[in-house]
């Protein structure tokens, strides 16, 4: 018999075997009998008329079974993929909501815009009959850029939506900051681009799907981050599948990050395709492929004034950001510069006042939907620039301006000007901690060292708060969500005592199977090897909103936790009965019920055996069986901070940066498994780290072509840009959710790009430069020298 | 990948013969560059001639003044070789930069040099020593043999078989990785020799070039110093969404001042 | 065309188009799916298989090219033969928690192998220099440097045994 692992415990994770072995079980791993494959055949263009295509080639093509096009869909009455949220303007208006048919139909709005799917035996066949297709595009300019896509003489990618505008946003007291604005002894100012970065989980998207005619129904293995919603938003929206006849499958996915919690029209089409041709269909996208058609993330443009009095107290706050929104709304899409991103402009400060307006604009590139931190990223930069900008501007230190301005522990729950109340929190012991785990005080020798090789060093802060374990859903309905964001969970217990949890969760990497399993050995006293997490398949699984937002843990961890607080209250009742005793005597501890004060005990396996032996069980009360189900929906939002400080050091003769020494504290609340926590965080820092000196996916004005399209050109963090990061964990509590946890998923990229554009506007202040624009790539950083007239030229 | 026919000779003049003989056939040496393009449907040969089976193609040897590898020598063995290691670490150095350990262990130096890449490393070697590119057919001088983007001397039917290096006084290479892709943004292999010095910049331009003012300087003194100051013509450099011509050609100063550096390390 | 070559160290023979990659060839002919494919620009490193000893991207590798060859992959990297373990470096990220959605592990498995059998005092600069060509997007790669690590060294010693 195993042991029991618990909360707090790192036990190896029981997901890595299969991995290790190379047996883990994705979609392009699977094949199904029969099985044909299709390719997509996506426009060229980055805006154009579509006027019309010409299949008979490609039909004639060996080995082709179909082409399919807008027009197919059309004929069928398919519906458009669907958008989760609906925001509203200033005056209460709902955004503007073009459709978005699964295949073009009309006009092409982006490149990578899906045009038709060819099905034929192999995929060499289906490529070649691609390449016969005669598709008549008229050509109309692209406008890829936001600051350029509401200009009057923009090009305009829908009849009714002018000047490209989805919505025009706003949050917090506009009277309020003016009035602040006019009192403020000074104002600090930045303008700032947040660049647009391509999520890049290592496996591509991917898809099957089965029609069972003889059941009437549909299979689709999807590389998605949600199957029940899937199953939802494609079943009830877009195909018209009744709910019960769909059954989706994420089975193992190779990350996500945001890029697979939305509905693709890949899904939609390939469902729909396999009953037409009934036939088992198989698309796996190429890197490339998911270049211009994985969801973007960021893109914004954004203009921000903090206005301080004369001790640097921060006065009112106030923010404008174009939001770019790609060629349609994806389903997340239009919540994330909105709803994710102005109420996170309050920071850890106690700014009084605080107002935001986003516009939000299409253009003719890929969707931008969530990616990791979605919306709190990019609030984060905004703040924790302007807050080193003023500090700069005051000749305050930066350390003191931001104790200055922090929310003190003892002033939680705090309520911010912009919606949310953080619960609990410590930033000024985030901070504290990571100035000595950073050796702050001895970075002016680090900086004189490097000085002598000829290098800048600087060092760089960030001091943050998110929201994440998304979302509670009374609070997300008011604000536009369309469903709720509450998680579900099965204890099922065995008659042997071993335990099967479903869970509606999605596990691509975060280490679910282990965590849950924590959780389960801790509460239940089985061992952690007894315990199996099932995801990912809404046969099997009762019902989840899926994994993003930093939410598995805090959301469906809670359902988890609920459900074996079920399964205890059940096993007490058999345990009376058994023990003959009243049911308020009996306690439950380390694995075992027994009568309070007496020797009498029952173990837990004792205990599942009996529920499914009932010969003399009192029916009418107890019901046999043992597995409990429960579903939570959180009050409030978790608040997740601390303090980062990255450290890096400039090469002034060609402009590279190089990140030598990176510090994180932060406040994750209970920690379950500390070594998945520490990976979590690793990870989440680098691909901030990714998007403040390599990545930017680049388009082309006027074309609407994506530069940078592949991983030549789209530069991903290497382990060689890398140095070993210090990561630790300053925790307080959460008071609203069952075990006090707040998620982790997010945090490191949400704090990391401030930390390391801080640290290198700081390695160059002293040559006058106040901002610099990510990535921070070696030819801007060279090209801002040169601007500033300096002395670095190859001497 | 669109089909194709495979051959595998083991003699030169049978490769040759293919490749003369069947229309749109296609040599594949590591196939480091041409696999890539196959799976991107950017080229559909209707044969490849495969030299893998040429044993008399791989290999270092060397004498008294000159080495000379063998067209299907992967990258790692050059960067492993103790012999040129000694004889030429600037060479060796350069094939260690190359791609990554994967790339090394497939990707030929003759693949390399009849692709001519603009953003390859080999080019700037063979062309910063003076090496003699040796064919099925005839000698070809470094400063002949590469004409621009992808451009080379060689005849239909011609193959690389070998290349032979001078053996320097002192060489040394300076790459600065394109972020992404890790070919040269600009890379510049600088080498010594009793009569002078040899300059050659990969990566900046369409197509390996030399740079004659840095090679009368550093003719005259051997030190990063003598270039500093000189700077080259943006005109013909590339200029693309990692580095504008200006800062390319900004890098081609620093870089060559740390090929001299690595050079007298 | 046949091709003939020896698959994690048993003889094979298979029928093949030459316009094949080995990579396609390992997961749709021969259902060995634990090499995968991340990239269709050779970068991510997924597929890296040991072709004669030597890592290399099965991604960039046509399948005539095994002929008479000797091919390793993920699905026959084990501990001592018979001995139903994994290899020290597999137990090694399993320590280190070098993996998160297993995606790479695969190939960066089969190039730290190679890494630490050429070179056996490997420093931290030696690991990321020799993951360049392996992208994992999860771990930050902090744990796979400190796997490789780990599982360079309990290599050495298990052959020092």
């Amino acid at each position: 018999m195993g042991n029991v692992i618990g909360i707090g415990a790192a036990p190896k994770r029981k997901e890595d075997q299969r991995f290790l072995t190379g047996r883990g079980n994705y979609v392009s791993d699977i094949k199904r009998p029969g099985m044909a494959a299709g390719v997509f055949v996506r426009s060229p263009h980055g805006h154009a008329v579509l006027r019309g295509i010409d299949k008979s080639d490609a039909l004639a093509s060996p080995g082709v079974i179909a082409v399919l096009t807008g027009d197919d869909v059309a004929d069928d009455g398919l519906g458009s993929l669907p958008c989760g949220w609906g925001i509203t303007d200033a005056k209460g208006m709902p955004m503007k909501e073009p459709p978005f048919p699964m295949l073009a139909q009309d006009k092409v709005r982006f490149v990578g815009d899906m045009v038709a799917f060819v099905i034929a035996e192999t995929p060499e066949q289906a490529n070649a009959a691609a390449d016969l297709l005669k598709i008549d595009y008229k050509v109309l300019p692209s406008v890829v850029g936001v600051l350029e896509a509401v200009r009057p003489d923009a090009p305009q990618l829908f009849e009714d939506v002018p000047n490209n505008i989805c919505c025009d946003w706003e949050l917090g007291d506009k009277a309020a900051v003016e009035t602040a604005f006019k009192k403020a002894a000074h104002v600090a100012r930045l303008s700032l681009v947040n660049n647009r970065l391509i999520g890049n989980p290592m496996e591509p998207r991917a898809a099957i799907a089965e029609y069972e005619p003889g059941t009437d129904r549909y299979t689709l293995w999807t590389t998605s981050q949600f199957p029940h919603v899937v199953r939802f938003l494609m079943g009830a929206l877009v195909l018209n599948i009744p709910q019960h006849k769909l059954r989706v499958v994420a089975p193992d996915v190779g990350g996500g990050f945001g890029v697979k919690q939305f509905h693709y029209g890949e899904e939609a089409v390939i469902t729909w395709a396999a009953k037409r041709v009934r036939r088992p269909v198989k698309w796996v996208a190429s890197r490339s492929e998911g270049y211009v058609s994985d969801r973007h993330g960021r893109d914004h443009v954004t203009e921000a004034e903090l206005a301080l009095d004369e001790t640097g107290k921060f006065l009112a706050f106030r923010v404008n950001t174009l939001a770019n929104m790609g060629g349609y709304l994806s389903t997340f899409g239009p919540n994330i510069p909105t709803n994710l991103y102005g109420p996170l402009l309050g920071g850890v400060y106690t700014t009084p006042a605080i107002y935001c307006n986003v516009k939000v604009v299409f253009t003719n590139t890929v969707p931008v939907d969530a990616y990791r931190g979605a919306g709190r990223p990019e609030a984060t930069f905004v703040l924790e620039r302007i807050v080193d900008v003023a500090a700069s501007e005051m000749g305050i230190d930066r350390v003191e301006i931001r104790r200055r301005n922090m929310i003190p522990k003892e002033a939680y729950p705090y309520q911010t000007p912009v919606l949310v109340q953080y619960d609990s929190g410590d930033p000024m012991g985030c901070l504290d901690g990571a100035l000595v785990a950073a050796d702050v005080k001895n970075f002016g020798a680090r900086k004189a060292a490097s000085a002598r090789k000829g290098k800048f060093r600087g060092l760089g802060y960030s001091t943050y708060v998110e929201a994440c374990g998304l979302a509670p859903s009374r609070f997300a309905g008011r604000l536009g969500a369309r469903g709720g964001l509450y998680e579900s969970a099965t204890v099922r217990v065995h008659p042997t005592g071993q335990v099967t949890v479903m869970i509606g969760t999605h596990n691509h990497g975060q280490g679910h199977e282990t965590t849950f399993a924590q959780i389960v050995s801790d509460k239940l006293g089985v061992a952690f090897e007894n315990v199996d997490i099932v995801f990912g398949d809404t046969d099997r699984v009762q019902f989840g909103m899926g994994t993003y937002g930093s939410r598995s843990l805090v959301v469906g961890g809670a359902a988890l936790s609920k459900a074996t607080d079920k399964v205890i209250v059940k096993g007490k009742k058999i345990a009376a009965h058994l023990l003959e005793a009243s049911e308020a005597d009996i306690q439950f501890e380390a694995g075992k019920f027994s009568v309070a004060g007496t020797d009498r005990i029952k173990t837990f396996e004792e205990i599942a055996g009996a529920a499914y032996v009932p010969h003399n069980y009192p029916l009418e009360v107890l019901e046999p069986g043992l597995e409990e189900q429960a579903y939570y929906d959180p009050v409030n939002f978790t608040y997740p901070g601390g303090c980062h400080i990255a450290e890096v050091e400039v090469d002034p003769e060609t402009g590279t940066v190089t990140l030598v020494n990176y510090t994180a504290v932060d406040d994750v609340g209970t920690v379950i498994n500390p070594m998945i926590v520490e990976g979590q965080l690793h990870g989440g820092i680098v691909q901030g780290v990714g998007q403040a000196l390599f990545e930017n996916a680049v388009y082309d004005e006027g074309s609407g072509q994506l530069l940078s399209g592949s991983l030549m050109d789209y530069c991903m963090p290497r382990a060689d840009h890398l140095p070993m990061m210090k990561v630790a964990t300053h925790s307080t509590l959460c008071t609203h959710t069952p075990m006090g946890v707040k998620g982790c998923g997010e945090v490191g990229t949400i704090g990391s790009p401030a930390a390391v554009i801080n640290a290198v506007v700081d390695a160059l202040s002293h040559l006058g430069v106040t901002h610099v624009d990510m990535p921070a790539t070696p030819n801007r950083i060279w090209r801002l020298l040169q601007n500033a007239s300096l002395p670095v030229a190859a001497e | 990948m669109k089909p194709f026919a495979y051959h595998q000779p083991d003699q030169i003049p049978d490769a040759a013969k293919l490749l003369t003989s069947i229309e749109d056939s296609k040599l594949v040496a590591g196939g480091m560059t041409l696999i890539p393009t196959l799976k991107q449907r950017l080229a559909s040969p209707t044969a490849l001639v495969d030299l893998s089976k040429l044993g008399s193609l791989k290999g270092i040897t060397d004498d008294a003044a000159t080495i000379t590898i063998g067209a299907m020598t992967p990258h790692a063995v050059v960067a492993a070789s103790k012999l040129i290691q000694t004889k030429i670490p600037g060479l060796a150095a350069l094939a260690s930069m190359i791609g990554d350990p994967a790339v090394r262990s497939r990707g030929t130096i003759g693949g390399s040099v009849a692709n001519n890449d603009p953003a390859a490393d080999y080019p700037a070697g063979v062309l910063g020593l003076g090496a003699t590119i040796i064919t099925s057919k005839r000698e070809i001088a470094a400063d002949k043999f590469f004409l621009g983007l992808f451009e080379t001397a060689l005849e239909l039917g011609e193959i690389i078989t070998a290349i032979r290096f001078p053996v320097p006084v002192k060489a040394g290479y300076a790459k600065f990785k394109a972020p992404a892709s890790r070919y040269a943004l600009v890379g510049v292999f600088v080498a010594k020799f009793p009569d002078g010095v040899r300059v050659a910049v990969t990566g900046a331009g369409p197509g390996v070039f030399r740079v004659p003012p840095m090679e009368a300087a550093l003719s005259g003194h051997f030190d990063p110093s003598a270039i500093a100051a000189i700077k080259i013509d943006t005109d013909g450099l590339a200029s693309d969404i990692h580095a504008e011509a200006d800062y390319r050609a900004h890098l081609v100063t620093v870089m060559a001042k740390r090929a001299v550096e690595a050079a007298l390390s | 065309m046949q091709i003939s070559f020896t698959l994690n160290r048993r003889p094979t023979t298979v029928e093949v188009e030459p316009a094949t990659l080995v990579a396609e060839l390992l997961r749709e002919q021969l259902h060995l799916t634990g090499t995968h494919i991340g990239c269709d620009t050779s970068q991510c490193g997924a597929c890296v298989v040991h072709l004669n000893g030597l890592p290399v991207k099965s991604c960039t590798l046509l399948a005539p090219a095994l002929d008479g060859a000797t091919l390793l992959t993920i699905e026959g990297l084990t501990g001592a033969p018979g001995s139903n373990q994994m290899h020290p470096m597999q137990e090694a990220f399993r320590e280190h928690h070098g993996l998160q959605c297993g995606f790479c592990t695969p190939g960066m498995l089969m190039t730290a192998v190679a890494l630490a059998t050429e070179k056996p005092d490997l420093t931290e600069a030696d690991v990321r220099h020799g993951l360049e060509g392996n992208i994992c997007r999860c771990t930050g790669y902090q744990n796979i440097v400190i796997s490789v690590m780990a599982g360079a060294a309990a290599m050495h010693a298990a052959k020092g045994e």
